[in-house]
């Protein structure tokens, strides 16, 4: 293990953002801490990164007990929200500053800079300064920054956020092309699930300060361990007590399948390729998504008779503090 | 030129703006540098070597130099006091350290006397020595550097210097490459107004410093006893050699502020 976090707290006066957290994270992997915000992910990196001190509990990195170093001499990268770059600093004084600051040789900073410029692709913007470079520019240079003191691990806090969709896009392709190449253990916190899902090898959901899972994009989306990690990483919808994806509802025309919910089509909504349907069962309105062929094949309009039910196999959760009807099934695991 | 285009409102700006500064500044203080010139050469280098003069001048641009560098030393560290840490107290001292400014400057005199002066309840009796002077200079001088800094220093991002810590720089370390290199023209500006406001004292310290010739006159009180035994010209070559000395201060702090800017 890379990373070892064992029984972390924190708190900022009368607000818990951490409690009692203890998570592993695996060398050479690229690790997600996903969570809404103010749910603590950040705090738990800058806690890792030594930027913020648990008030109990200990980090362990790289084998070593961190708990009480400085940031300074953890040997991780960081890399800010918002750049955090040196702005009297042209890119290559910037990228190069940890290596001065170890006083390195002067040929060998020159190397090792060039080569981190090739691999962010600034070369041509080197005698620049950061206030010359877009949002997306500044992000890589801040990344080249961090990697130049060769770190044990690399720290990256919401590293997108501040960018537009389309170059935020790009930006995370890359950052796994990147992690591919370097292989450097990464953990990077964000709220955007669909970044996590697309990019990460393994998520960490983080609320209200604890934990919820661990696991791989697959298994979060396929067995979340409760509501909230099936409500955070896609749309939901209630059928009876359990918690579905639209997309796992199935339809069929009238009622007379016995181990379904019959209901009224209450509203359809085409959006691109896919329809949105609305089905009230009576006590509640379950939402189904379709493709067009699906909805084509189904053949019903507003006001129709439908029997509503879950896709065997899809994975459900049950709304807490309920209890699971019967007549309704389970689907196996 | 051509290539120069000005709106008729930004000419307008650009018009009343210098006819302010030419009636303000300009006019007068060519009216100055013509007067020192009125007595030709001779005169004015006369009037600028007189033992007395000189003097006076090494006096007050030497102090004035000596209280800057202080100021820029305590000037730092009180605005980073005020910004960065959290003290019962603050807030008072916040609004205090005005004190020096707003205070007329012969009230200021009065106060150094009564606590420095022959009968100091500290014991401490600086009258007629260049202590004096140094102590009115400082006294007056200390909100510059103070109120240049503060806001600066309260804008920086904290993130930057995180991000410096994280890629192993110590303290001192960040200070000197990311914060220094930020607050150097806060710095130099509080600096150019503190030297400024050195060179041109007079009320604060009449009362303590004696006015011995020689010893611990300053050139505005030079400048006022020229003016007062009807020697208009030798009052206007030492402002000269002042004006002189000033801007090229002010140029000097730019250089240094653009220097230890782009260093890092």
């Amino acid at each position: 293990m890379s990373i070892e976090v064992t029984g972390v707290s924190k708190r900022f006066g009368d607000f818990v953002a951490l409690q009692d957290v203890s998570v592993s994270i695996p060398s050479g992997q690229l690790t997600a801490l996903l969570g809404p915000s103010g749910g603590g992910k950040s705090t738990l990196l800058r806690i890792i990164a030594g930027l913020e001190y648990a008030d109990a509990g200990t980090v362990g990195i790289e084998g070593l007990d961190a708990t009480a170093l400085p940031a300074r001499k953890r040997g991780v990268g960081f890399v800010f929200q918002h750049y955090a770059a040196f702005k009297h600093l042209t890119v290559r004084r910037n990228i190069a500053f940890g290596l001065e600051i170890r006083k390195r040789p002067k040929d060998e900073i020159r190397r090792r800079v060039d080569e981190l410029l090739a691999l962010v692709h600034l070369e041509q913007f080197a005698e620049r300064l950061p206030a010359q470079l877009s949002g997306g520019q500044r992000q890589r240079m801040a990344l080249a920054r961090a990697l130049a003191v060769e770190p044990k691990v690399l720290l990256l806090d919401e590293p997108f956020g501040a960018l537009d969709a389309k170059v935020r896009k790009e930006l995370r392709e890359w950052l796994r092309r990147l992690h591919d190449e370097v292989h450097v253990t990464t953990v990077f916190v964000t709220h955007d699930q669909e970044e996590a899902l697309e990019v990460a090898d393994e998520i960490v959901v983080v609320n209200e300060g604890r934990v919820e899972q661990i696991g791989t994009p697959d298994q979060l989306y396929d067995e979340p361990a409760n509501d909230f990690v099936m409500r955070f990483l896609g749309p939901v919808t209630q059928l009876g007590d359990l918690l579905v994806r639209p997309h796992d509802v199935a339809l069929s025309p009238g009622a007379d399948d016995p181990d379904a919910v019959a209901g009224r089509v209450a509203r359809v909504v085409r959006v691109g390729f896919e329809v949105r349907v609305e089905v009230s069962t009576g006590e509640q309105v379950v939402l189904a998504t379709l493709t067009r062929t699906e909805f084509l094949r189904l053949g019903v309009g507003v006001g129709a008779t439908v029997s509503v039910r879950v896709v065997p196999g899809a994975p459900v959760v049950a709304v807490p503090g309920s209890v699971v009807r019967s007549g309704l099934e389970v689907p196996a695991r | 030129m051509s290539s120069v285009r000005l709106t008729r409102g930004s000419g307008l700006g650009l018009g009343v703006a210098l006819l302010w500064f030419s009636l303000l500044v300009l006019i007068p203080l060519a009216a100055v540098v013509a007067t020192a010139a009125a007595g030709g050469w001779d005169g004015f280098w006369q009037a600028v070597t007189n033992e007395q003069t000189a003097a006076a001048i090494r006096l007050t641009v030497g102090t004035a130099l000596l209280v800057t560098v202080v100021n820029v030393v305590m000037g730092t560290l009180i605005a980073w006091v005020l910004v960065r840490d959290r003290f019962p107290g603050q807030r008072a001292l916040e609004v205090l350290i005005d004190v020096p400014f707003a205070l007329p400057t012969i009230v200021a005199g009065l106060v150094l006397l009564s606590l420095y002066g022959p009968d100091s309840p500290l014991g401490l009796d600086v009258a007629n020595t260049r202590a004096a002077v140094f102590l009115a200079f400082l006294f007056v001088t200390l909100p510059f550097v103070v109120r240049t800094v503060q806001p600066v220093l309260a804008e920086l991002d904290r993130e930057v210097e995180e991000a410096a810590a994280s890629l192993g720089a110590s303290r001192l370390a960040t200070f000197r490459r990311i914060i220094l290199p930020a607050l150097a023209p806060a710095i130099a500006a509080g600096a150019a107004l503190s030297f400024a406001r050195g060179v041109s004292e007079y009320g604060s310290l009449v009362l303590l410093s004696g006015n011995l010739p020689l010893r611990t006159e300053v050139t505005s009180v030079r400048i006022l006893s020229s003016i007062e035994n009807d020697n208009l010209g030798n009052a206007a070559a030492v402002a000269t050699v002042l004006l002189a000395i000033s801007f090229a201060v002010i140029v000097a702090l730019d250089v240094i502020q653009r220097r230890v800017g782009r260093r890092g």
